[in-house]
């Protein structure tokens, strides 16, 4: 496959973009942070995005979905990713719906999958927790089997868009060492069971996450989602899935942040001259474009490789790929916004601070540059 | 289609048959690459590949055949590509007269110079040199200086060229002068092609940094030459040599391309450093190899979405400085990560007790901080890209 957007592509391209400038504009993502929406996003907006297909372009025909590809849903998370858009594609879609799509039973995904199409269904999944990092495989919420089902007990952190899941997919040893892959098992639960809590987190980038506490949380049997113990490569394929989706609104988010701070350059006028003719500017502008390019064509490349089904470590090298390139080029992008925008770039009142502030969150979220270029090497033996 | 899969199966057939069956493995140094000219000594069977080749016109496929090349279609031209590939062939012949001034004088050159130089190109006899840079005149190329006054039928040139790759190899220059001392600097250069036999042109090779001399000067001291070899306008040499300039950057990267073995950082990494549980034992150095190849591999993804986005129809953007930019300044951190890999090690110039890949390590790296500096530095790369792509005011 080429490293070219399809007709079709351009097509949702445009229509994303309309979308997006017109339905979502940055004073919107500033008042749903102000006014501590409960959700963190409009559920309006999000069964508009429904009934366009986006909730299910990478789910099958058969529930719900279009069918379509990862490269489809690539070109609407760029754009959502331009306007900062908040709504839950990584949470419900990428993460969630995935782990159901890849490693439930069919009775599982007919349950789910056509709810989170129609929009009408939010997921969220849990699977850091304190002091886990980036390893989806330190899991010390713990699972024991209680009468006729399970009980958990552990604590997750950073839960994104918690608040407004009707079913959280949750990570939990039910044997094995702290850190072994093997060993864990994911629940699919209702956030109302006896003995869970959600409590709100305000995070940097003002989206929607909660820490979890099981207390002797009751599940049934069949919230096992796949095999019991088998949890651990699956959580690794839908993370990394995830993250290649996280990438794409990444790629976004930056060309937003870098479009309005050469526009400042071209428009900012100090010493009788606009600021951007000045080299000291001129050169940095130019070696943010070329990261901003890199980075494109990591991204791209990454969502072609799940197109063309390569095996799990094709998909976990293009992942880490992706993610380092954007995880260092969208920081680099958010800091040097904030800094060629001067004085008023410090200021809550202009938009470029909040694109630093999703940058830093982007960057730490399922592994930063310095993590996935130590995957790559293990990936390469070395 | 069913006559390009005949022109396919009639390649394979007489590529089989012709090529001598050493050309089938890739150059083993700089030396096998045949660039022809009158002054190289070439093996026999290097040779006769490229006299095979040029017989049919095969060394410039898609030129028109009243000028020696081989009147291919481009997609007859791609099959050809594609089967040498299949065959592991090496190109018969390189050079700045295919890649450069060929294509330049089809679009731009009169019919008399066509017919004078494109043959001699075809058939790999004459080798040509550019003659841009000047002492005075690096980055800010259009500064050049050296004087071409017209007396009669010929100008005579009076200057100095620098830089000039291979002048010492070289049998003709395609060389840039001025010819207007009064027009502002951009509109009084005139792109002229010059016989390197001309009396009056002196040439000294340069020794680099790193102990090798791939560069020379130029010296020109009345050399005369006839007005009918200058290409394009009178004063209107600058746009030629931008246009050229262009695919120079183009043939930088892809030069790059060609790097390293990815895995060679790797193993030297595991030889000098020693290995923890299967992996390179030094945590910084295993992280800067990591950064290192993917940003290869970034450039690489880039390279190849140029291409796609070509095959697709797209008009070419800018990205040759991109490319040109990034793809060197990988190549001098690949040479620098490789000398502090090595330690110690890294330090021979010659003799003993330092092995010939540590020397080469060493060299490697004094040579590739040119890399950044020929073929217009990267702070004229970042200009360019600041001014032609984001559209930042002067």
């Amino acid at each position: 496959m080429d490293l070219v957007l399809s007709e079709e592509q351009e097509l949702l391209q445009h229509t994303a973009r309309e979308f997006v400038a017109g339905r979502s504009s940055l004073k919107r993502i500033r008042t749903l942070r102000d006014t501590a929406d409960p959700d963190g996003f409009s559920r309006e907006l999000w069964r508009e995005m429904a009934r366009l297909g986006w909730t299910g372009i990478i789910l099958p025909e058969e529930h719900g979905g279009l069918g379509l590809g990862y490269r489809d849903l690539m070109v609407v998370m760029e754009e959502l990713g331009r306007g900062l858009m908040p709504e839950p594609m990584l949470s419900t879609v990428l993460l969630g719906a995935n782990a159901i799509l890849l490693g439930g039973t069919d009775a599982q995904r007919r349950e789910h999958l056509p709810a989170v199409a129609a929009g009408e269904r939010f997921l969220a999944l849990a699977w850091q927790e304190p002091g886990s990092r980036y390893d989806p495989h330190h899991v010390e919420t713990r699972a024991e089997r209680a009468g006729g089902g399970w009980r958990l007990r552990g604590e997750k952190i950073q839960v994104l868009d918690a608040a407004a899941a009707d079913r959280l997919v949750v990570s939990a040893r039910t044997a094995g060492g702290a850190r072994d892959a093997d060993g864990i098992t994911l629940f699919v639960i209702r956030p109302d069971v006896p003995g869970l809590a959600l409590e709100r987190q305000m995070r940097v980038d003002s989206r929607g996450a909660a820490l979890l506490h099981l207390a002797d949380a009751r599940v049934e049997t069949d919230t096992v989602l796949g095999q019991v113990g088998g949890g651990g490569p699956l959580l690794a394929r839908v993370l990394d899935r995830a993250t290649v989706g996280l990438t794409a609104e990444m790629l976004g988010s930056m060309s937003a942040a870098f479009a309005m701070t050469i526009d400042y350059l071209r428009t900012r006028i100090q010493f009788d001259v606009p600021i951007g003719s000045f080299q000291a500017l001129k050169h940095r502008a130019a070696r943010m474009f070329v990261e901003l390019e890199l980075a494109r064509s990591a991204v791209m490349h990454a969502h072609r490789v799940l197109d063309e089904g390569r095996d799990d470590t094709a998909v976990a090298r293009a992942a880490s790929l992706a993610k380092a390139r954007c995880s260092d080029a969208f920081l680099l992008i958010g800091n040097e916004g904030v800094q060629m925008h001067g004085g008023i770039g410090m200021t809550d009142e202009h938009d470029i601070g909040f694109f630093l502030k999703r940058a830093r969150a982007a960057q730490l979220t399922c592994g930063d540059a310095a993590w996935h270029r130590d995957r790559m090497a293990r990936l390469d033996g070395y | 289609m069913a006559d390009l899969e005949s022109f396919r199966e009639e390649t394979r057939r007489w590529l089989v048959a012709n090529a001598p069956a050493s050309m089938h493995t890739p150059p083993q140094s700089p030396d096998d690459i045949c660039w022809g000219g009158r002054k190289m000594r070439y093996p026999d069977d290097v040779k006769r590949w490229l006299d095979v080749m040029a017989e049919r016109g095969w060394t410039a496929p898609t030129w028109p055949r009243e000028y020696g090349g081989g009147g291919l279609s481009k997609a007859e031209a791609k099959v050809l590509a594609e089967e040498m590939a299949k065959l592991r062939l090496r190109p018969p012949l390189v050079g700045f007269g295919l890649s450069m001034i060929g294509p330049l004088l089809l679009q731009e050159g009169s019919e008399e110079l066509k017919r004078a130089h494109l043959p001699p190109i075809v058939r790999g006899e004459i080798r040509w040199c550019q003659g841009y840079s000047e002492p005075g005149a690096g980055s800010d190329l259009a500064g050049l200086q050296t004087r071409a006054v017209r007396d009669g039928d010929v100008f005579v040139l009076n200057g100095q060229k620098v830089w000039t790759s291979f002048a010492d190899k070289a049998d003709w220059m395609f060389i840039l002068v001025r010819t207007d001392f009064e027009a502002p600097k951009h509109s009084g250069i005139t792109f002229l092609l010059m016989d390197m036999e001309t009396p009056g042109v002196t040439v000294r090779p340069i020794k680099l940094i790193s102990g090798s001399s791939p560069f020379c000067e130029t010296f020109l001291a009345d050399v005369r030459v006839p007005v009918r070899n200058v290409v394009g306008r009178m004063n209107g040499g600058w746009l030629l040599a931008k246009a050229l300039l262009g695919h120079e950057r183009t043939m930088i990267a892809d030069a790059f391309k060609e790097r390293d073995d990815a895995k060679r950082l790797v193993a030297l990494a595991r030889r000098y450093l020693g290995e923890e549980s299967g992996r390179v034992a030094d945590a910084r150095l295993r992280d800067r190899i990591a950064q290192l190849e993917m940003d290869q591999a970034c450039l690489d993804l880039t390279l190849a979405r140029a291409r796609d986005g070509a095959k697709a129809g797209h008009k070419p953007g800018p990205e040759s400085s991109i490319f040109k930019l990034y793809g060197t300044e990988l190549n001098q951190r690949r040479r620098e990560l490789m000398v502090e890999t090595l330690g110690p090690q890294a330090l021979g110039w010659e003799g003993p007790g330092f092995a010939e890949e540590e020397l080469k390590v060493t060299r490697d790296w004094l040579r590739s901080r040119g890399n950044s500096i020929e073929g217009g530095t990267s702070e004229v790369q970042l200009n360019i890209i600041a001014k032609r792509v984001l559209g930042l005011p002067d």
